[in-house]
């Protein structure tokens, strides 16, 4: 009991109702009486909406309703919002298109919402849904990002003719054209970050449920961040009282970004709900997925790096066109920016950085934050930069990182942040170690005698996690606070109940924040429960993304137990007639300095509810406690990592056969834990490198829109993963933590195409590194 | 049919999914659907012995079969079961939505390997699909629990 909780690998309390199929999905709640919803999709990208019918739809079997955007409008249903406010380079606000929940007149991606069929059964609302007659006049679409603001580029938006939704810039534009012409090595790549799709495996879900008896909404939800959810569909869409509307974000498989936003479906069902007074349900499946989850990355860059003749850097010029999809999705507009260019220091004292970021509308899914977001795309500007720089100047790869590193914390980057500590030294030198880089070479004339080409590639990343001080955010445009909450409450007899606003999709919080509030108590974690996910349990809660849920939720808790802890020491001292500043709280017992007189915390507790000998004229009874958070900075985990590749020569194939990854998250609670989060996040960064490729052709049709199409890695395509953690406790949250689920998608996709372009002796490669392209490049190298 | 040793019978339209009547019909929730491809896998059953994706056959096919779904894998008194306990114990699992299905195609494969290679292993999950774990730990957990279960489910 009086063991170390922190840093200890316990297993998951969560595990047992996942591993026997009693845990409960969306698409697992099934409510009395509920209908199914079907959404009628665009199969266009672009085309205007001459006129829908719905009466053979209405006529079909089974079906109970059918809505079209029109009665949405007539309902004052609004648009769905973003939640960040960007200012262009001129001081103008960023345009912010209509964005309704199904189609007013136009349609401007495949997938885009048209109307909804509802019937008793899933089939009978497929069915239907193939009834509803849609006259559409197509229009010509596009769909990259690099000719969205061509001339003569179809125009998606009346409020945006040009396609363009900001241009905003960050640096001393000036100051780094100036240190470029004394520059003595430029290094410059142009390359394009990978649009990919999120894919958590548990496809979106939404069921809800209006009662006529109170007028209050109940909407459980496949989401991240269910009081988010809320605020956003009550206050700017739906209209209604915050205090009618309970969200329940259940048992959630998987988010990575994807299920933090409010989407159509969500405000669409919660509507009709009321107006068919029944639940109404949908369960999107894959293909749906692929079409209206919103989508990740898709930046299109010039970047450049100036060095002097030692390898030093002196400046670094980024440019970007960030493909924002057809609308602007929940927190799209701060993913190119403010998580972006804010970056672009990475672990070095790079002293000039400037960054212009040319935000646009296209005819594809809207894209916002997925796992990393913005953090990857730096990360590769920097790493893919620093590498190449290092071989055009015969400068070893490390050694050149070495001569950069930021060494004296705090430091103020140059774009923004202050980094309050690390040490890249350490992660770097352990991450050659661990991956044996002095035997590379031996290896690679090993793979040389079986015909492969063997290569090494770094990359040594930087995130900006704990998301994040309210008013910096807001100073940035943000249009919400992003503290977390947390409540404690002891029952009676000792035991304890935490609520939570971080929410878990797979991270595992029900044993972390446990291990957190058992050790800080004294108390086995069996005595400690956690619970999130439901607004009607939990106070309030800002949600799980951006790394941020040991950080910022992890230390709401902590202050609210340390809360407890000080209304416990008032009671303890009553109990055993000592003065308040005697007592002293260890393993679970109030004790008397210097004296042998303790009290259990469950005696505490008791007392505290059972106040027969209690200080009432002082102390209110009951032991429970809130409290808030909002960080004072960000976190700032970083890492080293090292991928070696090997490369078939024929057909270009390659296989990823060595992978080590040094990570720096502060203080680890649950080492288990972390190290899970660490071997996902990788492999969806070695996803992106190797396989996700996705892809709209001409006409803007979504090619790669199924799991046979679009290639999320499998078991064989990722490596055995080699990692470790080197420890700077973050100086500025109680826990020491700086946060860990994204680190491996930031710090995995340049390491991989820094290997390959290594093996096969190119400057650079288009991502995902398919056999086709590795080919390719070797033969134009050939 | 059978279902996890119970005789069950249900009115179905002939184009229902053999999941569709695991979920909805017999409310056995366990059995998931991630894709309409049969690419992911979350949905695997043992039918008569042998892992199959239940989104593929249409129930009728399954009559008189017997199947076995997730909720049927853990001892009576709720103790789990020894590839069950190796996820635990390997943290195998995160948001858990794929398990039930990485579970199912283990306790087919581990039959006939009962200790199985890391490579083995690897191509056993084919036609299963994670995108929380990076499979790490679901290779060592089907490694354990194989060898725990020696060829017997």
């Amino acid at each position: 009991m009086n063991a170390p909780l922190i840093g200890a690998r316990i297993q998951r309390k969560e595990d047992y109702r996942f591993l026997t199929g009693t845990a409960q999905y969306t698409d697992d709640v099934a409510l009395p009486g509920q209908a199914y919803a079907v959404f009628v999709r665009s199969p266009h990208a672009h085309a205007s909406i001459r006129s829908i019918s719905l009466d053979k739809a209405k006529k079909a079997p089974g079906v109970v309703g059918a809505f079209t955007g029109a009665d949405l409008a007539a309902a004052k249903v609004g648009g769905l919002p973003c939640g960040w406010l960007i200012t262009d380079v001129n001081g103008q606000p960023m345009k912010e298109p209509p964005h309704p929940p199904l189609a007013q007149g136009k349609v401007r991606h495949v997938g885009d919402h048209v109307a909804v069929v509802i019937a008793e059964t899933p089939e009978q609302a497929r069915d239907a849904a193939e009834m509803v007659e849609v006259d559409y006049q197509v229009l010509p679409a596009v769909t990259d990002a690099a000719k969205a603001r061509a001339k003569g580029a179809p125009a998606l938006h009346d409020v945006a003719p040009d396609n363009t939704c900001y241009i905003w810039a960050l640096g001393d534009k000036s100051a780094v054209d100036g240190a470029f012409a004394k520059a003595a090595h430029v290094t410059k790549l142009e390359f394009v970050n990978n649009r990919l799709v999120p894919n958590a495996i548990e496809p979106r879900a939404a069921n809800a449920l209006h009662s006529r008896a109170d007028g209050a909404y109940t909407l459980y939800v496949a989401n991240q961040n269910p009081h988010v959810e809320r605020l956003l569909m009550t206050a700017f869409v739906l209209g209604l009282p915050e205090n009618k509307v309970r969200v329940v974000a259940p048992d959630v498989g998987g988010g990575f970004g994807s299920k933090i936003y409010l989407y159509a479906e969500d405000v669409v069902v919660t509507w009709a709900a009321k107006q068919l007074n029944r639940p109404v349900k949908w369960t999107a499946d894959r293909s749906e997925a692929f079409l209206s989850d919103a989508h990740g990355r898709d930046h299109v860059t010039t970047a450049e790096l100036a060095l002097d003749r030692d390898g030093k850097f002196l400046a670094m010029r980024v440019k970007t066109t960030a493909n924002l999809g057809a609308y602007l999705s929940t927190f799209a507009s701060c993913v190119p920016t403010i998580l972006y260019a804010t970056l672009l220091a990475g672990q070095y004292t790079t002293p000039l950085i400037y960054c212009e970021v040319t935000a646009v509308f296209t005819n594809t899914t809207p894209v916002d934050a997925y796992r990393g977001a913005g953090r990857p795309e730096a990360t590769y500007v920097v790493e893919r930069l620093v590498e190449t720089a290092a071989r055009e100047m015969k400068i070893d790869p490390a050694e050149i990182r070495r001569r950069n590193f930021i060494r004296q914390f705090p430091y103020q980057t140059p774009v923004a942040l202050q980094y309050d500590t690390g040490n890249y030294e350490a992660t770097l030198s352990a991450a050659l170690e661990l991956g044996d880089v002095k035997n590379f070479r031996s290896r690679k004339e090993e793979s040389a005698k079986r015909g492969k080409l063997r290569g090494i590639g770094y990359s040594c990343y930087i995130e900006a996690c704990g998301i994040a001080p309210s008013a910096v955010a807001g100073s940035l445009g943000a249009r919400a606070g992003l503290f977390e909450a947390g409540e404690i409450r002891v029952h009676p007899t000792g035991t304890v109940t935490v609520f939570t606003g971080s929410h878990a999709h797979g991270q595992g919080h029900e044993t972390t924040f446990a291990q957190v509030v058992a050790d800080r108590l004294g108390l086995s974690i069996e005595q400690v429960d956690i619970v999130h996910g439901d607004t009607s349990k939990i106070l309030f809660g800002m949600g799980t993304y951006g790394s941020r849920s040991i950080a910022v939720g992890g230390t709401a808790i902590v202050k609210a137990l340390d809360k407890i802890i000080a209304k416990g020491k008032k009671i303890a001292a009553h109990l055993m007639e000592a003065a308040e500043a005697d007592i002293e709280y260890d393993k679970g017992m109030f004790k008397v300095a210097g004296t042998d007189k303790k009290k259990a915390f469950g005696e505490v507790a008791f007392a505290a509810y059972v106040p027969h000998n209690y200080p009432l004229d002082k102390l209110e009874p009951g032991l429970n406690e809130n409290a808030f958070y909002d960080p004072s900075n960000f976190t700032f985990p970083a890492g080293s990592y090292v991928c070696e590749v090997e490369v078939d020569k024929e057909t270009g194939a390659t296989q990823i056969v060595r992978f080590t990854a040094v990570d720096d998250f502060g203080k680890v609670i649950n080492p288990m834990i972390v190290e899970g989060q660490v071997h996902g996040g990788l492999a969806q960064g070695i996803g992106q490198a190797l396989t996700e490729a996705c892809r709209y052709d001409d006409s803007g049709q979504l090619v790669t829109g199924s799991f046979v199409d679009y290639s999320i890695p499998r078991a064989g395509d990722v490596p055995y993963f080699h990692i470790d953690t080197r420890e700077t406790p973050c100086t500025h949250n109680p826990l020491g933590v700086k946060g860990c689920g994204e680190a491996g998608a930031i710090g995995a996709p340049p390491a991989v195409i820094n290997a390959i372009t290594d093996a096969i002796g190119v400057r650079d490669l288009a991502m995902p590194a398919t056999a086709q392209t590795v080919w390719r490049a070797m033969q134009k190298r050939i | 049919m059978k279902v996890n040793g119970k005789p069950v019978s249900a009115q179905i339209e002939a184009r229902t999914l053999l999941v569709t009547l695991i979920r909805e019909n017999l409310r056995l929730t366990g059995t998931h659907v991630g894709c309409d491809t049969a690419q992911c896998g979350a949905c695997t059953v043992l039918m008569n012995g042998r892992a199959i994706k239940s989104c593929s056959i249409v129930a009728m096919q399954a009559e008189g079969a017997d199947i076995l779904t997730i909720e049927g894998v853990a001892r009576p008194d709720g103790t789990l079961h020894p590839m069950q306990q190796a996820f635990k114990e390997n943290h195998g699992l995160q948001c858990g939505f794929c398990t039930p299905g990485m579970v199912m195609n283990a306790l087919d494969f581990a039959k006939s390997h009962p200790d199985p290679s890391e490579h083995d292993v690897r191509e056993s999950l084919e036609g299963n699909l994670c995108r929380c774990t990076g499979y790490h730990n679901i290779v060592k957990s089907i490694m354990a629990g194989a060898k725990a279960m020696g060829g017997k489910i």
